[in-house]
């Protein structure tokens, strides 16, 4: 459940962002979660009910997008989607390849208030 | 509640315990307060890149700052500290030629009998430091101190992985020689472990042949963060069905540029290009 791990640390940085500038609560967040980040956007929904509550996320709009993943053959530079991170390239079959999205873990914003 | 596993509680505390030592210690890392908070302004992650959207709307003076909104952004990597404190101990451990391993594994993958036979093997000529996580236990710890090598237990309580800080603060207890090679048996587990750098060197990844073929591709994320992956268990070829190639190409599809050793830490089979690929990487 590293999910928890995950939430925690969004909440430590608001925390800290919100302290720093204005005080008051996160009214939005944004969040970018790429679908090879390894985060289960469930478990993750699930975390935060529980651990934003009493934080300046609590009642937070949660806005997340999932950039796909994609991925760039090594061999034959076909740019592909990539569903799974052991998808090999259509085109050529190589499995050697560099990420170019999906891999993402971020948040991009917050509009407190 | 703590950044590391969320812990809020002081009975899930992380605790380090030096087993070589007599004292037990409980270092309250988790005394959420100052140590957690301690890192965070080492970089100043340049918020208010832009006030632009800051509608403030100051009719007069009785300040209706906090009905305004104000957008913040952010575009920070939500583990970025933890990323920041593996950079630190990354330095650390290229300033003090340290060559660091992050052995991760399902449990009862034969991750401490492998460090075991290693260290017991090795420990003539090359200087061991080992850390040990587990939730619960000084077990592995124990094992390991037995064979007379620096030892410091992390024990995680509810959390399903090490992270950079513990590493930090148990290296620091370790005080580790230059030139010795730091062995990090991370929490038994395929999934979370493989979200956090510690400022290894290099993460190896354990699979007995008592477990699938397919594992590579059920847990990829493990094997597509590691640089070797080794077999553990041979010894039990004989009685299983086991197709040891299979399991390879599993996980050479997840990662291509994985290098493979096959061992038995009960045998010792093939332990010996497991060693020389140790030596060398100390070397170099």
């Amino acid at each position: 459940m590293h999910e928890l791990s995950i939430v925690t640390s969004i909440i430590k940085t608001a925390e800290k962002e919100v302290e720093n500038s204005i005080g008051g609560k996160v009214l939005e967040i944004y969040l970018e979660i790429g679908k090879l980040s390894g985060v289960e956007i469930q478990s993750l929904h699930f975390v935060w009910e529980l651990s934003a509550n009493g934080t300046v996320l609590q009642d937070s709009k949660v806005i997340i997008t999932e950039p796909e993943g994609k991925a760039k053959c090594a061999e034959c530079e076909t740019e592909y989607l990539v569903e799974k991170i052991y998808d090999s390239c259509p085109k050529c079959n190589s499995p050697f390849k560099s990420i170019i999205s999906g891999k993402e873990l971020k948040i991009k914003k917050l509009i407190i208030n | 509640m703590c950044v590391t596993c969320g812990c809020s509680s002081d009975e899930n505390e992380v605790k380090f315990i030096n087993v070589n030592g007599k004292a037990v210690q409980h270092s309250h890392v988790h005394s959420h307060g100052d140590v957690h908070h301690s890192h965070s302004h080492d970089h100043s992650h340049s918020h208010d890149h832009d006030h632009s959207h800051t509608h403030e709307h100051h009719h007069d003076d009785h300040g209706h700052i906090h009905l305004n909104t104000k957008e913040i952004n952010l575009e920070k990597e939500i583990l970025h500290k933890n990323d920041l404190l593996a950079e630190r101990n990354k330095g650390y451990f290229e300033a003090k030629n340290i060559f660091a391993i992050n052995l991760v594994s399902s449990p009862g993958s034969g991750k401490t009998s492998l460090l075991e036979r290693t260290i017991a093997d090795l420990k003539n000529e090359i200087s061991f430091n080992v850390i040990e996580g587990d939730q619960q236990t000084t077990n592995d710890a124990d094992r390991i101190a037995a064979l007379e090598v620096p030892v410091i237990q992390i024990n995680t309580g509810k959390g399903c992985h090490l992270d950079s800080e513990m590493i930090a603060k148990a290296v620091k207890e370790l005080s580790p020689k230059d030139g010795s090679l730091m062995m990090i048996e991370n929490v038994g587990n395929l999934v979370c472990p493989s979200m956090f750098d510690l400022g290894e060197n290099i993460r190896v990844v354990i699979i007995s042949i008592t477990e699938g073929e397919d594992k590579p591709i059920k847990y990829p994320d493990m094997f597509y963060g590691s640089q070797v992956c080794i077999i553990n268990k041979i010894d039990l070829l004989p009685y299983l069905k086991f197709d040891i190639e299979k399991l390879k190409d599993y996980a050479r599809k997840v990662n291509p540029n994985l290098q493979f050793f096959e061992v038995s830490a009960y045998t010792g089979e093939g332990l010996e290009s497991w060693y020389n690929f140790l030596k060398k990487s100390l070397k170099s």
